[in-house]
């Protein structure tokens, strides 16, 4: 194998990385506020605000609902707006985090709706504020589960990765097609999954280890 | 470890009512029209079945809900008024244990014990010593740095215990805090509330669908079936001279005064014709609980008694009896004057042939 084709696949698992990386970051930033809120503004819940909840929710579906190749081209003046281009890596950050924040959110959700409604009881006997029990209670009690979450947050990005190579976000999807399928080198395609792979699993790993570490709920009590 | 100390607020409901919704219009009354005073430093018990409204009444202490109507006052202040900064300072003088604990996973006992200081914006030195004081009180010393996933039932309870006590409130309130212990656990559960009343003098309110409960550690009772309370007094009154039927029902399981089956099965209401047997209770209360008065009756009236059941408890430092015997049907009305001359109470409960 040439140093050459060495060098392009060192060059774009770090472009994936770099893509993927920032993208959970901003996508985390965004979609944490966002699935608390959405966990707890149904009404009669901490934060009631049951018509801003379901507009924020229909809001997080229609996003979620466009294929991301879509999303990727549909939004290119914004993603123009935003990082100056629309073409290459850093560009390609924008629809990765448009795509990413309302998945995060509903995964945040679904973390913090599994905290024992009993512990909010408890905060609200002592006293407690809403932030309070969002920042106290709800969001360390829910951290296994939001830590998987992102897990699979990451898993998801790396796969929409691959598609950016449609507005030049380059990266390993992008060379796996590019020099793999239209130049007719499946070593080169081989190589790429087999990175992607070895990312997944990676990724998996190390997210179930943090999920595990936090995780404070002895395994028998687990789903109690 | 008086450190501590603080007093009992008093806890008044006044005529107060919790109409729930219904769907499709209406409403339902969870509560109807409850009147209940609580002396300050008392220990005071809310005995219903499930579904009878008293975790509805117990959450309207700390303002968990609203009545509908009437009122609620903890220490002359009205809580269904209150809210915002106002109700979350009431609440910090409320402290409140959980049947399921409700401690937080992610912390450890010290942890959990330090949330409601940590919540009132007390400072980490000050936390530190209330919390090591609260552990120790609850004998948890060598657990502090667990998770409560470590923990057994009862040493949950007891973090629950300390955390409800960290912002030394004025009342306690305990949400049915026993009923998922076993028995032996709950004893060291309910001493521990036992202890805590007596030392800080706080106000204890707990709902209980055990009278067992209600014996071992309330000085009060309240019944409550239906959203109404059908019955209330002194634990001592109400455990010697029950009116209400709910509250005999409840009774007829801790007292141990249930009659054996071969007898319940041919009890007759109405006396039967032939020879046949009176069955009654007697209640031993006051001074005389402990006298030998059945063996002075079977001796002075030459009465033979039999006897199918019975028990002596205490509540408190009070002993009472209860007894179920059979006599003579011809005599019994001459047995049940002379208990009754002696100051015991006595109840029919039907003839056996």
């Amino acid at each position: 194998m040439s140093a050459n084709l060495i060098n392009m696949l060192m060059e774009a698992t770090w472009q994936t990385i770099y893509m993927v990386a920032i993208s959970t970051l901003l996508g985390a930033i965004g979609g944490l506020p966002i699935g608390v809120f959405l966990a707890c503004s149904q009404k009669g819940e901490l934060l009631s605000a049951p018509a801003v909840n379901k507009v924020l929710g229909v809001v997080v579906n229609a996003t979620r609902s466009v294929p991301f190749i879509i999303l990727v081209v549909a939004i290119i003046p914004f993603t123009r707006l935003v990082a100056g281009t629309s073409i290459g890596t850093t560009a390609a950050i924008v629809p990765l985090t448009i795509a990413a924040v309302p998945f995060i959110a509903r995964l945040v959700e679904n973390a913090i709706r599994e905290v024992d409604s009993g512990l909010i009881e408890a905060a609200r006997s002592m006293g407690a504020t809403p932030m309070q029990i969002i920042r106290k209670v709800l969001i360390p009690e829910a951290l296994p589960g939001i830590t998987l979450g992102l897990t699979l947050a990451v898993v998801s990005l790396l796969g929409y990765s691959a598609m950016v190579g449609a507005v030049g976000g380059e990266g390993l999807g992008d060379l796996g097609i590019r020099y793999g399928y239209q130049r007719f080198m499946p070593e080169v395609m081989g190589l790429v999954v087999l990175i992607l792979v070895v990312l997944v699993q990676l990724v998996q790993t190390i997210g179930e280890w943090i999920a595990r570490r936090v995780d404070k709920r002895a395994p028998s009590n687990r789903g109690a | 470890m008086k450190t501590d100390t603080t007093t009992g607020a008093a806890i008044s409901f006044d005529n107060v009512g919790k109409a729930f919704p219904k769907k499709g219009g209406g409403s339902v009354m969870a509560l109807d029209d409850i009147s209940l005073s609580v002396e300050p430093g008392t220990i005071t018990g809310i005995i219903g079945r499930s579904g009878a409204g008293k975790s509805t009444l117990l959450r309207m202490v700390n303002g968990l809900e609203k009545p509908t109507s009437g009122k609620v006052t903890v220490a002359g202040r009205d809580v269904g008024a209150a809210t915002g900064a106002g109700l979350r300072e009431i609440r910090r003088e409320v402290g409140m244990i959980f049947q399921h604990f409700n401690l937080l996973a992610s912390r450890t006992v010290y942890e959990n014990v330090a949330l409601p200081l940590e919540i009132s914006g007390t400072p980490s030195r000050e936390i530190r010593k209330r919390v090591d004081d609260l552990v120790a009180r609850v004998g948890l010393e060598d657990f502090r740095n667990r998770y409560p996933a470590e923990l057994s039932g009862g040493q949950k309870q007891r973090v629950g215990v300390a955390r409800a006590l960290a912002t030394q409130p004025k009342v306690l309130l305990s949400d049915e805090a026993t009923s998922a212990l076993d028995p032996e656990t709950t004893q060291t559960v309910l001493e521990l509330l036992a202890d805590i009343n007596r030392d800080l003098g706080l106000t204890i309110l707990l709902i209980t669908h055990e009278m067992a409960v209600v014996r071992d550690i309330a000085s009060h009772v309240a019944v409550i079936e239906d959203g109404k309370i059908v019955e209330d007094g002194s634990t001592y009154d109400i455990f010697t001279d029950p009116r209400h039927p709910t509250t005999k029902s409840f009774l007829s399981g801790v007292t141990g005064v249930t009659l054996p089956q071969f007898i319940a099965r041919d009890l007759t209401e109405t006396r039967p014709k032939g020879p046949s047997r009176e069955v009654m209770r007697i209640t031993f209360v006051g001074d005389n609980a402990t006298d030998p008065l059945l063996a002075k009756m079977s001796t002075e009236l030459g009465l033979q008694v039999n006897i199918l059941a019975g028990a002596v408890e205490e509540i408190g430092p009070r002993p009472f009896g209860n007894l179920l015997i059979s006599v003579e049907a011809d005599r019994a009305e001459e047995a049940r004057n002379f208990l009754e001359h002696n100051q015991q109470r006595t109840e029919v409960l039907g003839y056996v042939g």
